[in-house]
């Protein structure tokens, strides 16, 4: 395999058709671009399924005429929502956002493009490996929507697929082929984030530029790789139980299936196995994805909150250090999820104290994102408006996850609304987020244009206010107790005084919802007439921004960037700018003490 | 370019403080409102009334944090918009940061010892004198099996398990058994300690008694033990809280707590 700098040797040189260079790419750039528009095509499907969900338990039994004829065989002939289609769109919604939207979009999306332009590299380290990471996503894509359309619709036992529902195919409608595709589909899926992961890993040990040590990577770039290295660790482990469930469902193997079940009238022939290993390995990776979707976005704000508050990120070590005692501790929490699920009480007291422990890191992250702000000079550009929006979402979601995080607590919240609105406040929101401020704050890099800042901003206004309207009453639903998963409240007595709730709930979901477009028209219409970018718009100091916007195939021109300091030399005292970009000879600004690299002091630039 | 650093800049800053702030006051004041009406049910057993505690506790210590948090990220929003100020140059301060460390660590910390003093009583062993009964969750419906005069369950047996006659499985050939009640209604005598023995006949199923702040998974091949006392006579519901088809919102089941008396003769009019 040939390495980037091998086949870049001329960048100017570098005349391809347009097939190679915009589909079957090899560049980190477009692959990253082609990652983050699938990504977003991905959300709108996302979305709409949200949308149905809120359709349902916003008016339960309703008969929607229309919709019924664009989701035929999801409805009853009177236009009533099925069970099991109800099921199957929540297990595709929850599908799709985590794998197909959040990690593809910014572990895949931001990590290419970001990864070689931030450590001043001409490409990843393995280029076609890259092409071939994001060739496996559209027919990973392909697969898993195939299941709508199988006899016994998608899959109805959710992101989780806890087996014996998804391991036997009399169990539920969804649990025949549609449970087969989701299951290859993931595989397939899993391969392009292992393929991904090495090459982030690769690159950033390998292929950084003159000058940029490790203690000077910007921390947008050292998210993207300790996530690399939480997805090579983990998505290895959810393969082997996605391999494991497919060999229990069509080669007689019994990892998941006890002895003695009687299903659908018939005893089932399986026998040994134990539902409790697929939670097991299931939450072994489904914990740390929760990180693989929180630290990008967290390595976003911190560089969207330094450059738009022009200020130095509040201390570096510690949030590097923090990224990496949250990586390591995600993979020792996942019984957390299983608190209720019958696994020794013991291991429930062991997880409880690791997971309040990961609280602390998150906290120092937090305090130290307000502390970058306190005497800032912050501009509210629409990027900065999302990244304060996300410390906001990441507060309130993270707190509450010290309920779910004690388990005798959590024994009363455990499946309940509340820890619905618990994820989509610090996983799916927060992450959805930093996404948007990444997107507004690169978008100049990414296409030579700028985004349009007043819908941005109409943008941010809506989704803020939408967010907190559709996932905070959603506590008040946990509280009283309304299970998730329910097709509908209505068969209890203590859950029928919520319907006002959930009615509320649903329309914040469907303004929420329709604000989206309010973006998907300024993405469009930036592309087509937005100011064209200077070179580094915002006054940036990574190497990212000393390229040209966008930058040409090969990053670089004929010579790569060389560092000379760390990335936050930002209101230097008595520097002539507010910003001295990380090419600049340490010698160059007459600065006053604290201008030095902290990890670094001023010893090489001589 | 737009005006990223003017007027436009300054005012979004200030409309994004009042948001903030509104986060605060309509967080806090959904959260007075939804009390009586949103809320959990009163608790109803012994052990509810210990995570009704921790859960206010908790309560307490987050929304502090998230007021506190929150009007601070106002306050900072609010005053430091660019108004041609230069920004301190402040990369670091040791001090803050450790302080930043330990003292959620101290916070966190008593919420760990709190939590696992109260996981540790919810899971200690079932109290001797406590009625055992057995409950088996299915698609979509659960059953329920007292021992009957001889205190002893009898074997059961998934090959024998007919609907009509024998839902439960019984195997005739277990004397044991032939006492056992097998019922569709879980009837429990107010202030005595129950044993429940969780199982499954099908896929997995959530045991879930929100008023007694009950919940325990069933899981296939494994029976799963748990224990609680409920402490006022009336009638709950029990839901079922794990995925397990398309029914799953149908899986509700009904429980009667009755006085010692009632609840002996109830128990004697359940022929099998």
């Amino acid at each position: 395999m040939s390495v980037a700098h091998a086949h870049v040797r001329e960048p100017e040189a570098h005349r391809v058709g347009f097939v190679r260079r915009y589909i079957f790419s090899q560049d980190h750039k477009i692959i990253g671009l082609q990652y983050l528009m699938t990504s977003l095509v991905m959300a709108a499907v996302g979305g709409v399924l949200a949308m149905l969900i809120r359709m349902q338990l916003g008016w339960p039994g309703h008969q929607w005429g229309l919709v019924r004829w664009l989701f035929p065989g999801g409805f009853t002939d009177a236009g009533v929502m099925k069970p099991d289609f109800y099921l199957a769109v929540v297990t595709m919604h929850g599908t799709i956002m985590i794998f197909f939207v959040l990690t593809t979009a910014l572990s895949g999306g931001f990590g290419n493009f970001l990864i070689p332009l931030t450590i001043g590299a001409r490409d990843m380290a393995f280029p076609f490996l890259n092409m071939l990471s994001y060739w496996l996503y559209p027919p990973a894509i392909v697969v898993l929507l195939a299941a709508f359309f199988v006899t016994g619709g998608a899959p109805n036992s959710g992101w989780t697929a806890y087996p014996p529902l998804s391991a036997l195919a009399q169990a539920a409608p969804g649990s025949g082929l549609g449970q087969t595709l989701w299951l290859v589909s993931l595989g397939i899926l899993i391969v392009a984030f292992l393929f991904g992961s090495l090459n982030y890993i690769t690159t950033v040990l390998q292929l950084r530029t003159r000058g940029m040590a490790m203690t000077r990577l910007p921390l947008v770039t050292w998210a993207q790789f300790i996530t690399a290295v939480l997805m090579l660790l983990s998505f290895p482990v959810l393969l082997a139980a996605v391999i494991m469930l497919l060999f229990d469902r069509h080669a007689g193997t019994s990892f998941f299936v006890p002895s003695g079940l009687v299903v659908g009238g018939q005893l089932v022939t399986h026998q040994g196995g134990n539902p409790l290993l697929w939670q097991h390995l299931f939450w072994f990776l489904g914990h740390p994805e929760v990180y693989v979707l929180i630290l990008p976005p967290m390595g976003i704000v911190s560089e969207v909150l330094a450059v738009h508050g022009r200020k130095p990120i509040f201390g570096y070590r510690a949030m590097v250090l923090s990224m990496g005692a949250i990586a390591f501790l995600s993979f020792v929490v996942w019984g957390h999820h299983m608190f209720t699920s019958g696994m020794n009480p013991l291991v429930g007291t062991a997880f409880m104290v690791t997971t309040l422990a990961i609280a602390i890191p998150s906290a120092v992250k937090t305090f130290n994102w307000l502390a970058t702000l306190w005497r800032a000079r912050i501009r509210f550009t629409c990027a900065m408006l999302f990244a304060i929006g996300f410390v906001s979402l990441f507060v309130t979601g993270g707190l509450t996850g010290l309920f779910l995080g004690s388990p005798a607590v959590d024994t009363y919240f455990q499946d309940t609304f509340f820890v619905v609105a618990h994820f989509h406040f610090v996983m799916a929101s927060a992450a959805l987020f930093g996404l948007f401020a990444g997107l507004y704050h690169w978008f100049p890099k990414m296409f030579g244009r700028m985004m349009d800042e007043r819908l941005g901003k109409i943008h941010f206004w809506l989704t803020f206010v939408g967010i907190y309207a559709t996932f905070f009453p959603m506590h008040f639903l946990g509280l009283a107790g309304e299970p998730r998963r329910y097709y509908s409240p209505q068969m209890y007595e203590f859950l029928r005084p919520l319907q006002p709730l959930n009615v509320v709930v649903s329309l914040a979901a469907f303004g929420l919802g329709l604000a989206q477009l309010v973006f998907v028209a300024n993405v469009i219409y930036s592309l087509v007439r937005g100011p064209r970018a200077a070179r580094n718009p915002w006054r940036a100091n990574t190497l990212e921004w000393q390229a040209d916007s966008p930058p040409p195939h090969g990053n670089w021109g004929p010579q790569l960037p060389v560092v000379y300091r760390w990335p936050y030399d930002y209101s230097v005292p008595d520097a002539a700018e507010d910003y001295i970009p990380q090419t600049a000879p340490a010698a160059v600004p007459a600065v006053a003490g604290g201008a030095a690299d902290p990890g670094h002091p001023r010893t090489e630039g001589s | 370019m737009a005006d990223i650093s003017g007027e436009t800049s300054r005012r979004a800053g200030r409309l994004l403080a009042w948001l903030i702030v509104l986060v605060v006051v309509g967080g806090v004041a959904s959260f007075l409102a939804a009390r009586g009406r949103w809320w959990m049910l009163p608790a109803a057993s012994a052990h509810g009334v210990d995570i009704d505690r921790l859960i206010y506790t908790t309560l307490i210590v987050t929304g502090l944090a998230f007021v506190l948090v929150h009007l601070v990220l106002a306050a900072f929003v609010w005053r430091y918009a660019d108004r041609g100020q230069r920004a301190a140059y402040w990369p670091d301060n040791r001090t803050l940061e450790l302080t930043y460390t330990l003292v959620p660590a101290a916070v966190l910390t008593t919420l760990i010892l709190m939590g696992s003093a109260v996981w540790g009583r919810l899971h200690s062993p079932a109290p001797p004198d406590a009625l055992t009964v057995d409950v088996r969750g299915e698609q979509f419906g659960w059953l329920f099996r007292y021992p009957g005069p001889d205190g002893v369950f009898g074997r059961t047996d998934p090959a024998q398990i007919r609907t009509r006659d024998n839902p439960m499985g019984l195997d005739p050939a277990d004397p044991a058994g032939a006492d056992d009640v097998v019922t569709r209604e879980l009837h429990l005598p107010a202030g005595r300690p129950v044993h429940i023995r969780l199982r499954s006949k099908d896929v997995l199923h959530s045991f879930f008694v929100p008023a007694f702040r009950v919940k325990q998974d069933a899981v296939p091949g494994m029976t799963v033990d748990v224990w609680f006392t409920p402490t006022r006579p009336g009638t709950y519901e029990l839901a079922c809280a794990e995925l397990c088809g398309v029914g799953h919102y149908i899986m509700r089941g009904r429980i009667v707590v009755e006085s010692p008396d009632a609840f002996q003769a109830w128990l004697a009019r359940q022929g099998r």
